[in-house]
């Protein structure tokens, strides 16, 4: 059965990720099946539709959930301040929303020491949503270190791809 | 101060002795490269009538003892002694053998084996060691194993490993799973299989035990598995990231890595998961403990200085700022682990991209790099302390190897599919 929810689990997230790069007309039917419970107050600035979830809303800033980060280094960069600053306002308006932000790192080095630096990147991007309003109950960070490869590849674009953090909303 | 690894000459030895063994149970197949200069020449004779059973003993030992690195098999053909009457010892010393190992098999009518091994020494034509024992049919690999275990310690001195265990994990497809062999790859069995990650398997001091990192609730949990009833426990499960488990040698406490109070901090936590303790407070990462065997004192990897460096610090029951550097050479070194007589670590040091398994000994502070490969990581002793499992990268494939730790003898284990990583070298058998 843990398995099977497993399974499922992945399928649900990976119809996710394919949403927020591929928008099509599957979004709302899938969005069913993952919309969070808090997702009522659509308090988001820049919702462009009373019946989309803003959190998934291809048009939203918030649908964006990755933050990048150069080698060796854990520094939000100014690019993505926008971003972490909606999602911030958003669990400040959103009292019941709680995010988990997943740091990752690309798979050269010590497993165990990777999943530290990973952690460091969740932790920075954590400190920069409390910085902008959300409340530090409200966000879990973790690490996944180098185990979840988005590239699979053994270069350095696919090294940039997985030098990330991920922000998921609590039910997805 | 590096002293750096010979090069090794092509594939030595090819294994006829793993074409020829039973390849049914086989899940790793190994190669050995290089060998010692001080090889003991040893001639084991296919013992009486084990060519009838299923799996035959003396091929079981002479691949352990050649793969040790220390043994080098001399040629038995045309001579057949099972008993020591039947021995002409001018035959052995023209072949050049100093040891020589005979003895015989006999199937039971109840489904056991009788065997009795006798070991001797040509120069002095003396006996130095000989048993008899009934075992299963399913058992003869493990009695071949404390047989070569029995060679190996009359003849070097050192406890034998080849009635040990190793555990690993192995990535095939999107599937992860957990395993645990013997010593030499076979037998291997699951212990537990999934979709998600598992890392940083750590066996407990009595071979009971595995705890491990899994990522199957999204983030990384700490679990305890009992190996005999695969009933599991989650040990560290806080707030954050749990992981780099390892056990303290009393087998009471683990130490854990935990995001639970910011950063990547180092806590003992009770086996069963209470009595929740700090032990590392330093503002940056602090990651892969390890225990000295008599437990009074962790090393761990930290980037307190700027750079991934190993420390060690008394476990003193108090949360330590401080800890003294060990590593000073490179700007990464990490995944420290202590020898069995703690009196060195092995680790990885990064060297030009490199990633490679080294020893640093704890008095002289002298560093000794092993391999020359690509990328390896995870070094764990043997409990002898002769030998270091790693895993490292071959053709883009990971795969387990192993390397004398004298940096003399390596050899690969591999499995036929698949991704081979996070090699954890198990206990002793407790009685032997």
């Amino acid at each position: 059965m843990k398995k099977f929810l497993g399974v499922l689990l992945i399928s649900l997230l990976s119809a996710c990720a394919s949403q927020t790069t591929k928008p099509s007309a599957e979004v709302e039917d899938k969005s069913v099946g993952t919309a969070p419970a808090e997702s009522g107050g659509g308090s988001a600035g820049t919702t462009t539709s009373p019946s989309l979830n803003p959190l998934t809303d291809p048009n939203n800033i918030l649908s964006r959930r990755s933050v990048y980060f150069d080698f060796d280094s854990y520094v939000v960069k100014d690019e993505y301040r926008s971003l972490v600053v909606a999602h911030a306002q958003y669990l400040r308006d959103n009292s019941n929303a709680r995010v988990l932000l997943q740091g990752n790192t690309d798979e050269r080095g010590s497993r165990e020491y990777n999943l530290a630096l990973g952690q460091r990147r969740a932790d920075a991007v954590k400190h920069a949503m409390t910085l902008s309003g959300a409340r530090e109950t409200q966000i879990e960070s973790v690490s996944l270190g180098e185990e979840k490869p988005r590239a699979t590849g053994h270069d350095e674009s696919s090294w940039a791809e997985n030098r990330r953090a991920d922000i998921r909303y609590q039910g997805e | 101060m590096w002293i750096h690894p010979r090069r090794f000459p092509q594939a030595l030895a090819l294994l006829f002795w793993l074409i020829s063994s039973s390849p049914l149970q086989a899940a790793l197949d190994i190669e050995i490269f290089g060998g010692g200069a001080t090889q003991i020449p040893i001639a084991i004779v296919p013992f009486a009538t084990e060519e009838k059973l299923a799996q035959g003993v003396t091929p079981v030992v002479a691949a352990d003892l050649q793969r040790s690195g220390l043994f080098r098999l001399v040629d038995t053909t045309g001579l057949t002694p099972h008993e020591p009457t039947q021995v002409s010892y001018p035959d052995w010393i023209g072949r050049g053998a100093g040891a020589l190992v005979i003895g015989s098999t006999v199937a039971l009518p109840d489904g056991q084996v009788a065997i009795r091994v006798t070991l001797l020494d040509v120069a002095r034509q003396a006996r130095l060691a000989s048993y008899s024992e009934t075992v299963p049919a399913g058992q003869l690999r493990a009695a071949a194993h404390r047989i070569a275990d029995m060679i190996y310690e009359k003849l070097t001195g050192d406890v034998g490993v080849f009635s040990t265990r190793i555990a690993y994990i192995v990535k095939q497809g999107k599937k992860y799973a957990l395993q645990v062999a013997d010593a030499d790859g076979f037998n291997a069995q699951p212990v537990i299989e999934y979709t998600e990650p598992i890392i940083s398997p750590s066996w407990s001091p009595d071979g009971t035990q595995l705890a491990y990192v899994s990522f199957e609730n999204k983030k990384p949990v700490v679990y305890v598995q009992t190996l005999a009833t695969r009933t599991r426990k989650a040990v560290a499960n806080f707030r954050g990231s749990n992981s780099a488990p390892v056990w303290s040698p009393d087998g009471k406490k683990l130490a854990v890595v935990l995001s639970l109070m910011g950063g990547s901090q180092i806590f003992l936590v009770n086996s069963d998961g209470g009595g929740l303790q700090r032990l590392t407070q330093s503002p940056g990462i602090d990651t892969e403990p390890s225990f000295s065997p008599d437990g009074k004192h962790i090393i761990f990897t930290s980037d307190r200085g700027g750079t991934p460096q190993i420390y060690r610090m008394p476990v003193s029951g108090q949360t330590s700022r401080t800890a003294e550097r060990l590593t000073f050479e490179g700007s990464y070194n990490v995944s420290p682990h202590y020898s069995p007589d703690g009196k060195r670590f092995t680790f990885i040091h990064r060297s030009g991209g490199r990633f490679n398994v080294a020893i640093q000994d704890l008095a002289t502070s002298q560093v000794q790099l092993l391999t020359d490969s690509q990328f390896d990581e995870s070094p764990s002793y043997a409990p002898n302390g002769k030998m270091i499992l790693y895993a490292t990268e071959v053709g883009g494939r990971g795969i387990l190897s192993a390397v004398s730790s004298d940096g003399r003898t390596r050899q690969q284990l591999s499995t036929q599919t698949g991704d081979v990583r996070e090699p954890a070298w198990g206990p002793l058998p407790k009685l032997r």
